[in-house]
């Protein structure tokens, strides 16, 4: 038994945000005391009035393996979300090979066993190699725990594949995760188009492929009655149809990566590729506007979108390099730049970065419950701090935060009451 | 000496008075460049080195000319016929001349943004000779000399681009350096060769040749960069040559001395009537091959001085 006295306890479930004392038995959250500090005789913590709140359930992790384990394995992944307060990765199939198998899924699940200290739920793809054409061994891999159904940023291209392996999909009761795009239009691009990429000579997309790819989606969704959750939702334009699907009550959820909502186009600069990411950043009106619409709970979850790149692959004409940042250990300072800005209060982040996510996938915990797992994260959300990307337990470094001014330190993790990470 | 940049890869990070010290430089060198000895010691034991990433045969004669005429020696390297090919990257490539020790590297690659890469790496000036689809700095500086010369101002100009500026370099320097020395920029050409923004650039935009022409000072064309063209940009050649194809009755909408100019190399018939582009009382694409020579010399000077005159190096 340990209890964590002097804290400031974040539940996302019940919204409130208040200090008090948790009591954690067996690997779960035994009791909550809000307002004071029982003497219950047992050993105890002072947070000395940081805040604890559930761990961050990270949606869309890429971890590399197998591979790819020079850019991240299961163990550096592990080490990088404990760091950042993730107690849950769930990982993005989009490794080499594919998990498009029972047996590269088991593979990939004993890995992670094995080597993360955080926990592991898998995503398998939906379609074989993640290429648009037959659809995965969908009841095998759910009977061997896949959580979702996701090609990555491969978009279907194929709307006839894509609505059957909806349709299987549903029958299963399976969750299908898309990357709302029009391929045709994003194919080649590299920056939003604008002002902004044609003063730089770089091939854009409109945020109109956004929009268009997600209504193709939500139209499948209707269709079939699948689980949908959109991966990334990253511009205005995509907001309406959004809405709309979630007012006809279909079963959509959607994502924000925590880099379209803290940077925006401009901070490509003189051809920065760590700002290279897919979707690419949007303006300024279009961050604002994801900001509203995460506050407001039209989009329902906030992802890290890790994506491990090597220094050579990003060491490229910006055209050329690869796409993606690293985030496990950015999330959280990076979501209190928002907190800080006024822009999201903490239960609406936490519910945005634990809840959601926990309960779109069916897992347990999430929030500050009785009975749930003890998968926790303290912190402090003031401590000021130059990020240096060297100092990254992430295998690559690829980061946009690199020296640059954060407010938010992890200060102790926790996963099923044990700790795996103190600063 | 006003001029204080360390690489020139464009004409976005370059101040008015530093354009106006180069042109002025640059009309020296032209004077130079007529005698019949042409030759400076101004740059003599220095070396500079071209590398191409992609064809050019006029540009790369200019650059290696003008670095001759300042007393340089001059290396040429065909980038794609090299060690590119045998998988090294850019930067290695790079790093390899680099431990050479030029003082000067002249660059021109395919991808936007390459030459800033490439200039991070190094530890002498870089010359964008063309970026992608970002700057082709010495272009548009020789047509502000050329438009200079021929105008007797580079201010309070009307000036209309034409053709497909969303595929185009020239037309990005060009629309900054115009700005820079506060000149009216018109962008003519069809929709789909537009860039996007283009309505923040301070620019107007023209869809119809012959209101855009409409008493302009200068008139610039711009090659229809055909290998650039995924397809179906426009709906044929000649299609555009009737919309967009620079002629005589066209050009009788912009000023009676308005000049004609273009970047070369020509299609004639396609952006431009090939009698038009001959006709020395209107023409000036002959002076802009001459001035290009004569500008990139006055650049290849600057920044060397610049370095030189720099706190942090110190020059034997």
């Amino acid at each position: 038994m340990l209890l964590f006295t002097n804290a400031r306890l974040i539940d996302p479930d019940t919204g409130r945000d208040e200090s008090g004392a948790l009591l954690v038995e067996n690997g779960q959250i035994k009791e909550l005391f809000y307002g004071g500090n029982p003497d219950l005789g047992v050993k105890t913590y002072d947070c000395g009035g940081n805040c604890l709140a559930p761990g961050i359930v990270d949606i869309g992790v890429k971890v590399c393996e197998p591979g790819e384990r020079h850019k991240e394995s299961f163990r550096t992944a592990g080490l990088a979300a404990a760091a950042g307060g993730v107690t849950t990765m769930v990982t993005r199939p989009d490794t080499i090979p594919t998990v498009d198998t029972p047996e590269t899924l088991e593979f990939a699940k004993a890995r992670g066993a094995e080597m993360s200290v955080v926990r592991i739920a898998q995503m398998a793809s939906l379609t074989k190699a993640r290429a648009g054409r037959e659809m995965v061994e969908m009841g095998f891999l759910k009977d061997a725990g896949a959580v979702a159904f996701s090609d990555g940023d491969n978009v279907v291209a194929d709307t006839k594949v894509l609505g059957r392996a909806m349709t299987y999909a549903r029958s299963l009761g399976a969750l299908v995760m898309g990357h709302p795009q029009e391929a045709n239009m994003s194919n080649g691009a590299a920056v939003t188009s604008g002002k902004f990429a044609s003063l730089r000579g770089l091939p854009g997309v409109s945020t109109m492929a956004e929009r268009m790819g997600l209504e193709r989606d939500l139209a499948l969704v209707e269709m079939t009655g699948v689980a949908y959750h959109a991966d990334q939702i990253s511009c205005a334009a995509a907001l309406p149809a959004l809405r709309r699907a979630k007012d006809a009550g279909l079963d959509v959820t959607a994502g924000v990566s925590i880099h379209h909502l803290t940077l925006n186009a401009l901070d490509v600069g003189d051809y920065r590729t760590f700002f290279k990411v897919k979707p690419p950043l949007r303006d300024e009106d279009d961050r604002l506007a994801m900001v509203e619409a995460v506050a407001e709970g039209l989009i329902d979850i906030i992802c890290s979108m890790h994506t491990p790149q090597d220094e050579e692959s990003k060491r490229l004409p910006f055209e050329e390099a690869a796409s993606g940042a690293v985030g496990l250990e950015t999330v959280l300072p990076a979501a209190m730049r928002l907190y800080h800005a006024g822009a999201l209060d903490m239960p609406t982040l936490w519910r945005a970065m634990s809840l959601n996510p926990a309960q779109r996938l069916g897992l347990p915990g999430g929030r500050l419950g009785e009975g749930d797992p003890a998968d926790l994260v303290l912190f402090d959300p003031d401590a000021p701090f130059v990020l240096d990307r060297w100092s990254l337990k992430s295998k690559s470094k690829n980061t946009p935060f690199d020296g640059q001014r954060l407010q938010g330190r992890v200060l102790k993790t926790y996963v099923g009451g044990r700790e795996v990470y103190s600063l | 000496m006003s001029f204080r940049a360390k690489h020139l890869l464009g004409i976005e990070h370059l101040a008015p008075d530093e354009i106006t010290a180069l042109l002025d430089l640059a009309d020296q060198y032209v004077d130079l460049n007529r005698r019949d000895v042409k030759h400076s010691e101004v740059l003599a034991g220095l070396t500079q080195i071209n590398m191409f990433f992609e064809n050019s045969t006029r540009t790369q004669a200019s650059f290696e000319l003008a670095g001759k005429r300042l007393g340089m020696d001059v290396m040429s390297m065909a980038m794609q016929a090299s060690s590119v090919k045998k998988g090294e990257t850019l930067i290695d490539t790079a790093l390899t001349l680099n431990a050479m020790h030029p003082d000067l590297l002249v660059v021109r690659h395919p991808h936007s943004g390459a030459v800033n890469l490439l200039a991070e790496k190094v530890n002498c000036a870089v010359l964008n000779a063309g970026d992608g689809r970002h700057e082709h700095p010495t272009q548009a500086l020789l047509d502000a000399l050329t438009i200079r010369r021929a105008k007797g101002r580079l201010h309070r100009l009307s000036v209309a681009i034409c053709g497909d500026i969303a595929h185009s370099r020239v037309a990005r320097s060009n629309i900054l350096l115009l700005g820079k020395m506060e000149n009216r920029v018109r962008l003519v050409g069809p929709a789909t060769l537009m860039p996007s923004g283009i309505a923040e650039f301070g620019v107007e935009v023209f869809e119809d040749m012959r209101e855009g022409l409409e008493d302009v000072d200068v008139v610039m064309m711009l090659r229809l960069q055909k290998e650039r063209m995924d397809g179906g940009f426009i709906p044929s050649e000649r299609e555009y040559y009737h919309r967009y194809g620079l002629d005589p009755e066209k050009l009788s909408f912009a000023k009676d001395d308005a000049i004609v100019m273009h970047p070369g190399p020509m299609n004639r018939g396609v952006e431009i009537d090939g009698t038009l582009a001959d006709d020395i009382n209107r023409s000036v694409i002959q002076e802009q091959v001459e001035m290009g020579v004569a500008v990139r010399m006055a650049a290849m000077e600057l920044l060397v001085r610049a370095r030189r005159s720099s706190p942090r190096e110190v020059l034997a």
